[in-house]
Formats: structure tokens, sequence, C-alpha cells
């Protein structure tokens, strides 16, 4: 016990630090993205939505290591793009944390888009076309009408959103690295630490991450559950 | 100030194919369910876009196909009360009265609008309720108050009673016609209940399989029905076919009959039709008597429903007496029954466009 008490006390927290920054920037980023190309989605024709649908949802079904290779391969400073946006303004995505935000972001991205879709999909439509004869303007009637209705289908995939972008261990490794105090999250230190034989470390993160992952989903399910009195049990 | 329709929609199945000119006051769109009414007005507030048409509001043209006009459903001013009212779940009385009022920019003058209408509509105390926490008619209030919050220079009405009760229903019927009497534009009426359009419209247009018949006065359609759909749309339960003898005698086949008629025929006539509580028992030497076996007497809520086969006849005829006239038949007895040759309806298959 004394053991474990000692190791907490001199572990080198910034990896908590680094996941929870990373995963609440990328949830912001998330958020807005996937709500826009939900909304565009949802307005495209029927082989158009199946194309782009499935472009955006890619990054959940592969591994995550496949999409770590296509950023390595746009970001790279050793690629047109990458040394063109280090040279000409100074933005370095590989080996930055700036790396762990677009790795995580990209990787969680289809998490929000879906939901927000299924959520958007879901609103009585009467209700828009009724702000619509009422004289609202479209921006009113998505933030005041359409938003409250698909509130937590919208919420859920935001929480699930952060919980993934938190996690997120493969992309990042590759894109961004694993620097101790600047990119290292917990996911890499976890694996780190078990290379080197630590269990004892990596079981204490793996507590962490645990806990709040778990909490995290609790937290969505009551949410959830208030928000909807009248789902039926069969 | 008239409102005036001519659109061709095409949907899976059929065609919406509308053509109507509504003036001011109520006009009422009676079909069956499926017709295209709801469409119809949807293409009219600008919810769903016509494939080619025109509609014009007031001079004003809210849609032309031809001339690629088709404006948002924001600027189109028409108002619409939806069949489940759509009030917003998330908003107070007064927020979905104040979405009504989106358009008027004055704070002063919203607040004076928003305290005239909640007058107006009886909402005053229930500003703070939620609409899951209003009873059917406060929501029906409050739908219709939202409605003309936006000004709109015509109203249209999907169904607004379908999902009554009864004995709600007239009550809510009464809040219904006070608006339209205070109202001053177009107003378009949905519905498929023949009694409360022939309450609350002063026109109507039978809308049947997606196709629209000719504008008619309310009274003039139920007492002159000119096409078979629109005798059976306004609930005459006899309708069958028939041909003409000669000017003022029509012979109907299926009651093995020769009718004398008071309406005057042209030669397109297909079928007649008589309202079940027009025929009457008589004696037998009244004109247009017919001797019928009663096939089958039941009782309704308030009326006796006799139904009737003509001697040497192949199609029944249904009877509705009052309790006291008819109870004297019962099912397997014979007896003489009138049909009064002025409710003796002659009518076509279609309307020809």
């Amino acid at each position: 016990m004394q053991e474990i008490w000692d190791i907490l006390k001199s572990l080198d927290y910034s990896p908590l630090w680094i996941s929870l920054k990373t995963g609440l920037v990328a949830t912001v980023l998330c958020f807005f993205l996937g709500i826009w190309a939900a909304r565009r989605v949802m307005r495209m024709g029927k082989r158009a939505k199946a194309f782009t649908d499935g472009l955006l949802t890619l990054p959940m079904v592969l591994p995550p290591t496949v999409a770590g290779f296509f950023l390595l391969l746009i970001f790279s400073l050793r690629r047109p793009i990458g040394s063109f946006l280090y040279q000409e303004l100074s933005i370095k995505v590989v080996q930055t944390w700036l790396g762990c935000i677009l790795a995580a972001s990209v990787i969680a991205f289809p998490l929000m888009y879906r939901n927000a879709r299924a959520a958007f999909e879901q609103v009585d439509i009467e209700l828009i076309y009724a702000g619509r004869t009422l004289g609202m303007s479209e921006r009113a009637i998505f933030w005041r009408v359409v938003l409250p209705s698909a509130g937590p289908g919208v919420v859920s995939g935001t929480i699930l959103t952060f919980a993934r972008a938190l996690g997120e261990y493969g992309a990042t490794s590759m894109l961004a690295g694993n620097i101790a105090g600047k990119t290292g999250t917990i996911s890499q230190r976890i694996a780190m630490v078990i290379q080197n034989g630590d269990y004892l470390t990596a079981g204490l993160w793996v507590l962490i991450i645990l806990l709040i992952s778990f909490g995290i989903v609790v937290l969505m399910n009551l949410f959830a559950d208030s928000k909807m009195k009248n789902i039926k049990k069969w | 100030m008239p409102l005036t329709v001519d659109i061709i929609k095409r949907l899976q199945g059929f065609t919406l194919n509308v053509s109507l000119t509504a003036e001011a006051g109520v006009t009422a769109l009676l079909g069956a369910s499926g017709s295209g009414k709801s469409m119809t007005l949807r293409c009219i507030a600008g919810v769903e876009k016509p494939d080619e048409g025109r509609i014009v509001l007031d001079g004003r043209v809210l849609y032309d196909s031809g001339e690629k006009i088709d404006l948002p459903p924001q600027e189109r001013r028409v108002g619409y009360l939806f069949q489940r009212y759509a009030l917003f779940p998330n908003m107070t009385v007064l927020q979905n009265i104040d979405a009504g009022l989106s358009r008027e920019r004055d704070a002063r003058i919203k607040q004076a609008k928003r305290e005239s209408l909640i007058s107006r509509f009886r909402l005053d105390g229930l500003e703070q309720r939620y609409p899951r926490e209003l009873s059917g008619g406060q929501m029906q209030r409050v739908a219709l108050c939202r409605m003309l919050a936006a000004e709109p220079e015509a109203i249209l009405l999907d169904e607004p009673f379908a999902a009554l009760d009864s004995h709600l229903r007239w009550q809510l019927e009464g809040e219904v016609k006070q608006t339209f009497s205070e109202f001053s534009g177009v107003a378009l009426l949905v519905s498929h209940d023949r009694g409360e359009v022939y309450r609350m419209s002063q026109r109507v247009c039978v809308l049947n399989d997606g196709a629209s018949e000719p504008v008619l006065g309310t009274a003039e359609l139920f007492d002159h029905p000119r096409t078979l759909q629109a005798a059976l749309i306004t609930g005459c339960k006899n309708c069958v076919p028939a041909e003409i003898l000669s000017q003022g005698v029509i012979h109907v086949p299926d009651w093995n009959a020769r009718l004398a008629c008071a309406q005057a025929a042209d030669g397109a006539i297909t079928h007649t039709g008589i309202r079940a509580h027009y025929i009457l028992p008589c004696a037998a030497e009244v004109e247009n008597a017919l001797y019928c076996r009663v096939v089958e007497a039941a009782d309704d809520v308030f009326s006796r429903v006799l139904t009737l086969l003509p001697a040497g006849g192949t199609g029944t005829i249904r009877v509705e007496l009052s309790r006291a006239a008819g109870e004297r038949f019962t099912s397997g007895g014979e007896g003489w029954f009138c049909l009064p040759k002025e409710h003796i309806m002659l009518l076509r298959e279609t309307h020809e466009r």
C-alpha cells in the first residue's frame, strides 16, 4: 500500500493533463465540424450521401495506424504539404501537441458526426416547417429548434467523442510521438512503462483512465435517461 | 385578395394536380386521406416544392416554375396550422409566440403585439408553461396565436381537429371559427370530415386522388354535387350507375327502377345518387316509389339504418330513418319507399379537366 502511495506521489502527472487537454480541444473541434458535416451530408443526394458518409466514417472502422499513416503522408516535414506548412507558416504538426489534437480529432470525429446525424434525422420535420412559416431564420431554427430537439443525441455524441479522443493511441503515437511533457498521453505512457516491465505504474495509469472513461459513460447514461422518460422496457 | 394555385407535383404512385382560386374567406379542401390535401398546403406554404406551376397570393408571385421564382417560406407570409400543432416543445408558450414575432424588430411594438395576442387568445397565466403542460384546447390556442403573430396574409389549416375527441372538437371549432371571422385574408381548411367542412367553410374544392375539382359554394356542393367523387366525399351513401332515358327520367339498372328527377341532365351523366336520410316510407302510388325488401335493419346512435333491396334489383339502398319512424321495419320485412325526385342527384364519373 505504502509502495502505491509513494508511486502516486512521485508520479509524473503530465500525461493526464495532456490527455485531458487533447480530449477537450479535439471534442470542441469535432463538435462543430461533426454537426456541420452531419447537416451537409443530410442534404446530399442518395449516392453522394452514401459515398461521403463512408469516407467520414472510415476513421472509426479502420485501424488508427492507417489514419496515422495518412496523416504522416500529409504532415511529415519531408512531404510537400508538411514542409510548406513548416517553412511558410511555421506550423509543425509532427512530434507536437498539435499532432496529438489532429490525430485524436480525426479518430473521434465519426462518433460526433454519426450521432449528430442520427439525432438530426429524428427531429420532427413539422417543427422545422413551423419555424419557417413563422418567419424564423434558418440559423434561428437550427439553434433554437433543431439543436434542443436533437439534444440528447448530440450530447451523447459529444461525450463519446471526448472519451474516444481521451484514449487515442495508434494515430497519436505515429503522428505526435511520445515526448514526455509534450505529446506523451496516458495511453502512450501505459505502453511505455509496460515495455519497461513496470506493471505497477502501468496499472495505476490504467486505473486512472478506466475511472475517467467509465465515469463519462455512466454520466452520459444518466443524462440520456433523464431526457427520455418514455422509454419502454422489453 | 385571392390566392391562385395551379401546380403539378409528381409523387410516388400519384400525381398532384391542383388548380384552384380561393377568395378571402374560408375555402375548404375536402378529400379522402391520401388525396394530396396536405401536400397542396405545403406547396403553398413553401415547405415543399411543386414540380411545375404557379402560386400567386394577392398579386405576389410565391412560386413560378417558368420564371424560376420560389420564395422561401419565411418570405411568403403564409401561416400554417399543423395537425398536431407543432409547438416547439423546448420553448414556453411565450417563447413560442415570440417565434412568430421574430420579424418584428422594435422591442416596444413587439411587447404590445405580444400582450394583445395573449389576451385575445386567453393565454394569460399560461405564458411560462411548456406545451406538454397544456390541454388540447390550450395547445390549439397557442398554435393559432403563434400563427397570427407572424401576421400572415393567408392562413392554412391542416386537419386542425383530426386528433381530438368529439366533445372537445365542438369547442375548438368555435375557437377556429372565431379566428376565421377576424381574419380578412384567404383561409384554406383541409379536412376529410364533411360536417366540419359544411360548418366552417363558404367554398369547397374537392380533391380526388390528387386532382382538384372546380371550387363550389359549400351549400351548392352538398346539395348538388356534380361528380361521383364529390357525392361520395360529401357523404352520399347511395351512388349507383344510371343512364338518361329522356329529360327528367333516368334508368337505374342496379335498382331495377325508372326514376323521375328534378335536376336538368346533360348527356354525360354516368351515375345517380340520393342521400340516405331523404328516402322515406310511403304509399304505393307515390312518384318514385320502389317496393323493397328489408335486408337488414340496425340501430345507429340516433337513427335506424335500413338496407333495402328493390324488387328485381341487384344493388341495395341504404336508408336512415328516425328511431320512431323506423322501428316497425325489421329485417325480412317489405314495403314501399320513396326517392323524392328533388333529391336525386345526377353525377358524372369524374370531372373532366
